[in-house]
């Protein structure tokens, strides 16, 4: 393994083992203030443990997200010193803003689990509505520079380096609100059918428990009405997408040839050798309407641009594929649970076991999500301007952190589901309040 | 002042507060490690309370240090990160194993002692690899022997005895602020065992201390040069001295608040002594403010940045502070039980 190899595996590896507890920490804390809230307003004591158990399993994901993530923040300069030198000027602005959002996350959540005893109910329900509000605007500013790793803008290029710079139009590149946006709402889509599938799975062995009931409700609701909106956000998405980056669009598709009413094509793999996409279900001008509105649009397909430009149209097909179909179900599960919210039925059996099975859906289409973004924009880190190559440390010997590191990723992730599994489980102990304050 | 003066001096503000707030977390780790006596069991529940609500808060300085550096200097993140990255590796797998153990602590199976002893050593042996690697970069900053591993070709570069010596002193200083601010939450049999161990750790700090001056000598030559012959020398030695004088005399006199304020003193001025020193350095001997310095207009943005951020975390951290602390967190003086 090349050294440059190992340093994407082990940044990889780092930040999809991150963005579950980042996304966690955007969603669950919202969660955790609606069922205080609703325990506050009506007195139900399924609300309060909920809360509580919440809040648990919240303490331990956040604590696992807050390392996780200051090892991303060093990795930027251990793995990619290159890109930072470059790009630090430019997108520091909304790092250093997210840098407060997370102080501020970490203030308020500390509050929040360690003063059930100490605060009045009033500072304490407003902590966990900081916490929320915090980590959603966390996620806001690091999605503001992944952004702009997309589509670089707020300088100009003399003679390799950066000059120009205004951090501001770099905040805020084109395309910004689409990518922020559909990040925010796969935080929450992710986030609340994983607790939903959890909940669902206890109340199939016990249907009248007033707590996974209760968890069910919040989980789904919040989860439920991201996954609906998630189609229309990912339609702006790809639609900006083709207009700016229109490499990227091509290997999402696996279009090679450039052609007027394009195919929109389900499944199938890319073959970059014989140039063509096999075993693709083929939606004829699909693609030219999805992506321009209007079926006899032009596509271009990846032999229009130089061959060392190209990603790799296997990975990110796959993964395209893998997003969209996994977001198509959670919205198909989502519609079905409106339409039984609506007619006020209780969910039946058949809904739980549907909810169940979707529940790690939201995170595997994150994921999957996240690897098209970045593995669309190789072989760049700054799009068109910086290639991954030219971003990499020189040190050495990378294999050696991206093995422990990986061991320790699967190490932390094996105990956490251990613990929230405990957390969650009915027959829990109970004998520590939220954070031990006791 | 330029911008990228301001911009350093953030830093170094930043580098205090991480010291004296998340170093002291570390430092109630390495007292989960050296509990002993009677009341072990004690020490290890009052280092648990203490830092369980406010650890997560005060790590993030270091992030900010992190993201400050980046954005105000670039070639100096670079430089540092590819130089330093055996050390920097190290202390990142202190820090998440740290916070992890803790977190498992607090949650795994409150009842087993044995699963509570095994994630208590890991809890505390990563608190002391922490402070040693941030000891060490420090150091190896200081140095300016870590420019000789030129393009990352020499990944050991930055070990030698000076580097080491710092690592030391941090891990002792940041295990003499825990022991001063644990002597003020405890009580009773506790408390003075708190303050035994707080003089203790006050003796290492010196020896440490006077190690690394000396190594200074041969090793890092700016850093002698501050501790030696800077208009500010003699000025800065005496005002730290009297803090660690204080701080002794109130820990024998059992007034343990002032004694804690004395050791932040001290302490903060230890840090703010070796910033001056290396002034306009940020990697010694040829990264400077200057040198490293992002383009102006993302330095003047950032410092707006900071002033509103700053605006809203200060308050926010006082709340923090206020319910976990008592009324009166920050004050020095013994208030009438």
């Amino acid at each position: 393994m090349s050294d440059l190899l190992a340093a994407r595996w082990l940044f990889g590896v780092s930040l999809a083992f991150h963005i579950v507890f980042a996304a966690v920490g955007v969603a669950m804390p919202l969660f955790m203030v609606l069922a205080e809230w609703r325990w506050r307003r009506t007195g139900s004591a399924a609300h309060l443990e909920l809360a509580r158990r919440w809040a648990k399993g919240t303490a331990i994901l956040f604590a696992v997200g807050a390392v996780s993530g200051t090892v991303i923040s060093f990795e930027l300069g251990l793995l990619w010193p290159r890109f930072m030198a470059f790009a630090g000027p430019i997108i520091g602005m909304p790092f250093s803003l997210e840098g407060f959002a997370f102080f501020a996350e970490a203030i308020f959540l500390g509050i929040y689990l360690y003063g059930w005893d100490h605060t009045s109910p009033r500072l304490h329900l407003a902590s966990g509505a900081a916490v929320a509000a915090s980590g959603a605007l966390s996620a806001f500013f690091v999605t503001l520079a992944n952004a702009w790793m997309n589509a670089p803008a707020g300088f100009e290029l003399v003679g390799g380096a950066p000059a120009a710079v205004s951090p501001f139009v770099a905040m805020f590149p084109p395309g910004w609100s689409h990518e922020v946006i559909h990040v925010l709402l796969s935080c929450y889509a992710a986030t609340g059918f994983a607790v939903a599938g959890i909940h669902a799975a206890f109340l199939l062995r016990d249907r009248a428990s007033a707590f996974h009931r209760a968890a069910l409700r919040i989980a789904l609701g919040v989860g439920g009405a991201a996954a609906l909106l998630q189609p229309i956000s990912g339609d702006l998405s790809a639609r900006q997408v083709a207009a700016e980056q229109p490499v990227k669009l091509a290997a999402l598709e696996g279009q090679f040839e450039t052609e007027r009413g394009a195919p929109l094509r389900l499944g199938g793999l890319p073959d970059p050798e014989r140039m063509e996409t096999r075993f693709a279900l083929e939606i004829p001008k699909g693609l030219s309407l999805m992506a321009f509105h209007d079926p006899d649009a032009e596509v271009k397909g990846l032999r229009a641009f130089p061959r060392e430009v190209w990603p790799n149209p296997r990975n990110v097909h796959l993964s395209f594929q893998v997003m969209v179909g996994l977001g198509t179900l959670l919205a198909a599960v989502s519609a079905a649970g409106l339409i039984l919210a609506v007619r006020r039925r209780e969910p039946p059996a058949w809904y739980l076991r549907a909810v169940v099975l979707s529940g790690p859906a939201g995170f595997v289409a994150l994921e999957a999500g996240w690897l098209v973004t970045e593995w669309g924009r190789q072989p760049f880190t700054v799009r068109g301007v910086l290639t991954t190559a030219a971003s990499v440390t020189p040190v050495q010997g990378l294999l050696v952190p991206f093995v422990a590191f990986g061991l320790l990723y699967l190490f932390l992730g094996a105990v956490t589901a251990s613990l929230l599994w405990r957390q969650m489980a009915p027959r829990a102990e109970r004998s520590r309040p939220a954070g031990g304050a006791a | 002042m330029t911008p990228a003066d301001l911009l350093g001096a953030s830093i170094l503000v930043a580098l205090v507060l991480y010291a004296l707030l998340g170093g002291a977390d570390f430092g109630g780790g390495i007292w989960d490690l050296l509990a002993a006596g009677p009341r072990r069991a004690e020490q290890r529940a009052l280092v648990e309370h203490a830092i369980g609500p406010i650890w997560e808060a005060n790590h993030v300085w270091l992030i900010l240090v992190v993201v400050v550096l980046f954005t105000a200097f670039p070639a100096a993140f670079a430089a540092i990160s590819v130089e330093l990255f055996v050390p920097l590796v190290l202390l990142l797998a202190g820090i998440v194993l740290r916070g992890a153990s803790f977190t498992f602590r607090t949650y795994d199976r409150p009842d087993d002692d044995r699963v509570q002893a095994r994630w208590g050593l890991v809890f505390s042996g990563s608190s002391v690899l922490a402070p040693l690697m941030l000891g060490v970069v420090v150091g190896a900053l200081a140095s300016g022997r870590v420019r000789l591993a030129a393009q990352g070709s020499a990944p050991l570069a930055w070990l030698s005895p000076f580097p080491v010596a710092v690592g030391l002193l941090a891990a002792a200083l940041f295990a003499y602020l825990a022991a001063t601010y644990l002597a003020v939450e405890a009580e009773g049999a506790l408390r003075d065992d708190f303050r035994r161990r707080a003089v203790a750790a006050g003796v290492a700090v010196f020896a440490c201390a006077a190690a690394a001056a000396a190594l200074s000598f041969r090793e890092a030559p700016l850093v002698f040069a501050g501790l030696t012959h800077r208009r500010w020398s003699v000025a800065l030695h005496l005002a730290t001295g009297a803090a660690a004088v204080t701080a002794f005399v109130m820990l024998f006199r059992g007034r343990v608040r002032a004694a804690r304020g004395a050791a932040a003193v001290q302490v903060a001025l230890i840090v703010l002594g070796w910033g001056a020193s290396q002034y306009p350095y940020l990697v010694v001997p040829d990264v400077t403010l200057l040198s490293a310095s992002a383009p102006r207009a993302t330095q003047v943005a950032l410092l707006w940045a900071l002033a509103a951020g700053g605006a809203l975390l200060f308050p926010a951290l006082a709340v923090l502070f206020r319910v976990f602390k008592g009324e009166r967190p920050f004050s020095v003086v013994d208030r009438p039980r």
